[in-house]
């Protein structure tokens, strides 16, 4: 089974996307802001992340920085999932590196879809 | 038509108005559309400042208001559709099937291309991005998609090119996403390059004033559900028409030709996509005594 790492600072979020994802019969883990997600991604790489951009302590995009240098087997799928819906956000999202981006608020075709693209499910 | 009293109009409102709808475009109402119907009529009664869809159907009855029941048949149908909807099929024709269209149709240099029943345009321009992403394979070449359904409401925004947040997130990448589409407001819109490339237009399947010419590829994806199994198979001479010997039909994933005439027959490389019978066998027989 294919594990997804949510990082987010809600909880709520985290309930939700972990109900979607479940139900695609991935397996999920959670951080509740970017160091967390680098010191799990470190210990063991999912598959794919899911990845808020505004969290205390380490944001999305200096994950995605820190992901570049950080010693781990395999790079996972970066897929941004945040509230910043500008264009301007999404190009830098992409030339920072991310694979796919979700807009929120997103449902459960939304990720069914993305994840597919990414090659996950 | 002659009024029914007002007691046979409270008690058929539901057959009055999918009476209507199968009328106007050949759909009959399943039982899984029917029950949402309410739901689906409720801005219809907000619009026409009307009570309930009883009051609805009394009005459709007296045939005095044809915006109306323009209204009533867009709101019928379901227009759902999503960017590049069934992905193992888009990659079928980006992989296989257009590969061998270009090398057949290499002295022409065209490329015709109809999606009937297109609905809100997302399977075109779906196409379109395809094309348009390996541009330079498809140099000199005259490329035309041509998208039709029957919805005046769906044609519209398929024109405008206009999709909402969560439209452009079913199916469609990030990359193509910035690529081919601009910021409009809360929405996004396909930018002018891909909008050319596709003409829209309001077609009945059963017009005979059908689209001119043979296409190369057909995708009737998701429409013939919705017809009896007489309108499918006259919905079927109509694309067989539209075919040539070396034409790909490709229909919906739930779909299938059997039972559904003799027509199409399941294509020979292609998995899920069908071949024109008749010409591919007349095109055989050709073959065989020299001719052409």
């Amino acid at each position: 089974m294919k594990n997804c790492l949510v990082v987010d600072d809600s909880k709520v979020i985290r309930k939700v996307a972990r109900h979607i994802l479940e139900s695609l019969d991935l397996s999920v883990s959670e951080a509740v802001d970017g160091q967390d997600a680098l010191t799990q991604c470190e210990a063991s790489a999912p598959d794919v992340v899911l990845l808020d951009w505004n969290m205390p302590v380490m944001s999305g995009m200096e994950f995605l920085q820190a992901l570049s240098s950080a010693k781990m087997t395999a790079r996972p799928k970066i897929i941004f999932c945040t509230t910043e819906n500008g264009i301007s956000h999404i190009k830098a999202a992409v030339e920072a590196g991310a694979d796919e981006y979700v807009m929120k608020p997103f449902d459960r075709e939304t990720l069914e879809s993305k994840l597919a693209i990414v090659g996950v499910i | 038509m002659a009024i029914p009293p007002p007691d046979a109009i409270l008690q058929g409102a539901a057959r009055i108005l999918s009476g209507l709808l199968e009328a106007r475009t050949g759909q009959i109402l399943s039982e899984g559309r029917a029950w949402r119907m309410e739901t689906a009529l409720r801005p219809v009664l907000r619009a026409h400042n009307l009570r309930d869809i009883d009051d609805l159907a009394a009005q459709v009855v007296r045939r005095r208001n044809a915006r109306l029941e323009e209204d009533v048949v867009n709101a019928l149908l379901n227009n759902e559709s999503s960017f590049f909807r069934d992905l193992q099929v888009f990659d079928m024709i980006h992989r296989q099937i257009l590969p061998r269209i270009q090398e057949d149709r290499q002295e022409e240099r065209t490329l015709r291309i109809w999606s009937a029943g297109c609905s809100t345009g997302q399977e075109a321009y779906s196409l379109a991005i395809r094309l348009r992403n390996e541009a330079a394979r498809w140099s000199g070449w005259r490329i035309e998609i041509l998208a039709t359904d029957i919805s005046s409401a769906a044609i519209e925004q398929a024109r405008s090119g206009i999709f909402s947040q969560m439209d452009v997130q079913r199916g469609l990448g990030v990359g193509d996403l910035i690529k081919w589409f601009e910021p409009h407001g809360e929405e996004w819109r396909a930018n002018a390059e891909l909008r050319r490339m596709i003409e829209f237009r309001q077609d009945n399947l059963f017009d005979p004033r059908a689209p001119s010419g043979e296409f190369d590829l057909l995708l009737c994806r998701n429409v013939l559900l919705y017809f009896t199994a007489e309108r499918r198979q006259a919905v079927l001479h109509l694309l067989a028409r539209h075919s040539h010997a070396g034409s790909v039909l490709l229909l919906g994933a739930g779909e299938t030709m059997i039972g559904q005439g003799d027509d199409f027959a399941p294509h020979a490389d292609f998995r899920g996509g069908y071949a024109p019978k008749a010409l591919a066998s007349n095109n055989a027989d050709r073959a065989m005594r020299g001719v052409g």
